[in-house]
């Protein structure tokens, strides 16, 4: 399954991928019209900041999701295509199970419709063949579209480079 | 290796890719541009989107160093900024800031031209003169310099000082460029909200100031500075035409070309780029005269071709064919063929420098504060203007012996184009239908609906909104609605490459009856088959002589400028100083329709300023409409509601 990976060390903290989502879950998705729209679009992620570390936190579309196995209604399901954690307002019933469950804290309850929201990992762009947006719309590539054994096989790839240039000097130094 | 970043890759290729309704001679070029230098603007624009959503809606404050701030525009997150600015203040302070930026560019492109007239009329260079002697004269009277049996050169250096003083005045009387050239009706107006300017730097110096970290937080009181900017713009836009005017002859109707075609791979081909006419004056005159030692190296001669605004000066003067718009610009140098570029000021991108090192095309800057790395620098200055056309001309054919062929690469599509309509040309006109009230059958026209309104298309060429042939697109359905379109700068550009501005394509097009039958008849008078569709102004300063036209006839008729059935349109800006004439046309009493959308959404107050409050001010209203064809549905119904309330008869609409 390919979601979103987070690459700390490359995020500004520019938020460009919280106004992406905003204006990806607009009615308009146009950003000149979404400001305008009522209800106020809503966003799924976050970008926080603690103790020099910056990051773009969202659902991380668990495997194994709690908020899946203690939602008493279905509301929130896998989808079979993209296996994406989705959720489907109509059946919430605002119980917060979810937000409980969640290790992250990936909710967004909207208290005005009394029901949960989430990151919908842009289930409908990608069903298109398009990529999410906020990591289209991210400039210095922090977030990485990918699934797990990719982005582990090029990470180690990456350190096993970095690892053999560290060891020839060594060499040469002996 | 596993590439994580492959997905997003292709977002950018396919968006590098997109050429949407581009005319072909542009995408073949793109597409040997993307192999052969690895960039073009399209993929350049595709690795940028999506581009900040808090810059694009203005409410990112830089001001000071407790920022950057953000105002969140959703919900959720911050409202004010760390000061305590609201997304209002920091909104007008920022447009406040762009339209500074506009204003600067165009009075010191006017005080360039005003110093070099001094320095003719005292004799001190010889490198120019006043081509002009019947322009200089109204212009003095219009600034209210006395002109009975003086000498040209006396006239012409009061006129200067006069303009110079403009600049810097120390007396709080009003700027005289501001108080001769503006609509009567919309300077009273202007006097009433007290933003007239009694000169050029002061305000400025104030902007700057006001809008930096704890200063003016009214958005209300930055808008009205804002205003003031805009008459700033206003002064430096007729002051550069109607001193070039003087200093190069006022322009008369002239046919050329348009398109990359104009590059002739026979030729020595060297583009003007810029804006000031100083500079490709002196080229186009030394090309002339060196026009033999191009022959020498087996050349056919020398080929002055024109891009940009500059462009636009030797085409409305001399009738050198238009190349490249600012969008085109590297395309030019693309051909291969081309084989030098200079440059003066504005609008020049830095990427030409890159795009010439791929060829054997030399770029020249010419002024002290515009130097690109990469680029050869010959430095102009009004007494050494001959000195630096030589060198200009002789580094190209220097360049010429390196061309290679197997590399040229010219679209064959250049189109015939009609220009040089000054104020002044149209009058001629005119007159030959009516010699004793030359504006009447124009207004007997617009009056009887033959002329349903007039909208100005004016300003640049956006890779955002080229694709969509925004300007294209609505010059077509004006047109069918019988709008009279005038166009100037990159616009014009635009519009002479889709043969808008080809007299003998007007039957081409769908063109309203009305406005074919005014077209035709103005233009058998004209001794041509019609007058093309579109008007072609001139530069983007000459967008003055709009203002020109506007005041007299709301002069002549006594109305207010905002009643007229006129609209501005800026359907593809990219320039700070688009922002700055659109001010200035606001404070007039214009309505000026922009896309892409300036950077004021986030503001409420300030959007409602703009777009609604400022209609009971000066009487303009700025219309935001990204969408081509409701553009047109959005300007026609505006000039609708002004013939309605002129009790004008209002023909049925076609729509698009």
């Amino acid at each position: 399954m390919k979601k979103v990976f987070i690459d700390p060390s490359k995020c500004t903290g520019c938020k460009s991928c919280e106004i992406a989502c905003a204006v990806e879950h607009s009615m308009s998705k146009d950003i000149y019209k979404a400001i305008f729209e009522e209800p106020r679009p809503p966003r799924f992620n976050s970008v926080l900041k603690f103790d020099g570390f910056t990051a773009s936190l969202r659902c991380n579309h668990c495997e194994d999701a709690p908020c899946v196995a203690v939602c008493p209604t279905s509301a929130i399901y896998r989808d079979k295509e993209t296996n994406l954690v989705v959720y489907n307002s109509a059946k919430c019933i605002g119980c917060w199970q979810c937000a409980m469950a969640c290790p992250f804290g990936a909710i967004y309850p909207d208290l005005e419709r009394k029901v949960a929201r989430k990151c919908d990992g842009c289930n409908d762009r990608v069903k298109s063949g398009r990529i999410p947006a906020c990591v289209e719309a991210c400039p210095t590539n922090a977030l990485i579209y990918t699934d797990a054994v990719t982005l582990e096989q090029f990470k180690r790839i990456s350190t096993i480079s970095s690892l053999s240039k560290s060891t020839k000097t060594y060499m040469e130094v002996i | 290796m596993a590439d994580i970043l492959k997905d997003k890759e292709r977002v950018w290729e396919n968006k590098s890719n997109d050429f949407g309704l581009l005319p072909s001679s542009n995408v073949e070029l793109l597409k040997k541009q993307a192999k052969e230098v690895k960039t073009t603007s399209l993929q350049r624009l595709a690795l940028q989107e999506p581009q900040c959503g808090f810059g694009e809606l203005g409410v990112c404050c830089r001001m000071c160093y407790m920022g950057p701030c953000r105002i969140d525009i959703f919900d959720g997150g911050p409202k004010v900024g760390v000061c305590g600015a609201t997304a209002d203040t920091i909104v007008a302070r920022n447009l406040l800031r762009e339209t500074v930026g506009g204003a600067a560019a165009h009075t010191e492109h006017a005080m360039d031209i005003a110093e070099v007239l001094k320095e003719v009329a005292e004799g001190k260079i010889s490198t120019y003169t006043i081509k002009d002697p019947e322009k200089l004269k109204k212009v003095a009277e219009n600034l209210g310099i006395k002109t009975d049996g003086r000498d040209i050169k006396e006239i012409a250096k009061e006129v200067a000082e006069v303009s110079l003083e403009d600049f810097k005045r120390l007396e709080k009387e009003p700027a005289v460029w501001i108080k001769a050239y503006t609509p009567k009706s919309s300077y009273e107006q202007l006097e009433k909200l007290g933003v007239i300017p009694h000169n050029v730097w002061r305000p400025i110096m104030n902007a700057m100031h006001r809008t930096s970290m704890g200063n003016d937080a009214d958005p209300v009181n930055i808008m009205l500075a804002d205003l003031q900017m805009g008459l700033i713009d206003g002064l430096g836009l007729t002051m550069a035409t109607e001193l070039s005017d003087v200093l190069f002859g006022t322009p008369k109707p002239i046919k050329s070309k348009a398109n990359l075609a104009v590059i002739d791979p026979d030729y020595v081909n060297i583009a003007v780029h810029g804006h000031n006419p100083l500079l490709s004056e002196k080229v186009v005159e030394w090309a002339e005269k060196l026009n033999d030692k191009a022959k020498s190296l087996g050349a056919k001669g020398i080929n002055i071709v024109g891009v940009c605004c500059t462009g636009n000066e030797v085409l409305m003067r001399h009738g050198v064919p238009l190349a490249a718009n600012e969008f085109q610009a590297e395309l030019a140098i693309v051909t291969g063929a081309l084989d030098a570029m200079v440059v003066d000021y504005q609008c020049v991108w830095p990427i030409l420098s890159d795009v010439a090192s791929c060829y054997h095309t030399k770029l020249i800057t010419t002024m002290p504060f515009v130097k690109i790395p990469g680029a050869i620098h010959i430095e102009y200055s009004p007494e050494k203007a001959d000195e630096v056309a030589q060198k200009v001309i002789e580094t190209a054919l220097e360049a010429y012996k390196q061309r290679e062929p197997s590399r040229v690469f010219v679209p064959d599509s250049a189109e015939e184009i009609i220009a040089g309509f000054s104020v002044e040309a149209l009058i001629e006109v005119l007159k030959k239908v009516n010699p004793e009230d030359p504006l009447k059958p124009l207004i007997d026209n617009i009056v009887n609906g033959n002329i349903f309104g007039v909208v100005a298309i004016v300003g640049c060429p956006n890779p955002k909104t080229r694709r969509l042939a925004f300007t294209e697109r609505m010059i077509k359905g004006l047109i069918k609605n019988n709008v009279l379109v005038i166009v100037t700068g990159c616009i014009a550009h635009i519009a002479g490459q889709s043969g808008f501005l080809n007299p003998n394509k007007v039957d081409s097009f769908e063109v309203g009856d009305g406005l074919k039958q005014v077209l035709k008849a103005l233009g058998n008078v004209a001794g041509l088959n019609s007058l093309p569709v579109a008007i072609h102004m001139g530069s983007c300063v000459d967008n003055s002589r709009i203002g020109v036209l506007l005041k007299a006839l709301s002069e002549k008729l006594g109305l207010k400028v905002s009643d007229l059935p006129v609209v501005a349109s800026a359907p593809e800006l990219i320039s700070e100083k688009a922002i700055s004439i659109g001010t200035w046309a606001l404070a007039l009493g214009v309505t000026v329709h922009v896309c892409p959308p300036p950077r004021v959404l986030g503001g409420p107050k300030v959007t409602e300023i703009l777009t609604k409050d400022l209609k009971t001010l000066t009487g303009g209203e700025a219309y935001v409409e990204s969408d081509p064809e409701l553009a047109i549905k959005g300007i026609l119904d505006r000039i609708k509601q002004k013939r309605i309330a002129l009790n004008l008869p209002v023909p049925e609409m076609v729509h698009i």
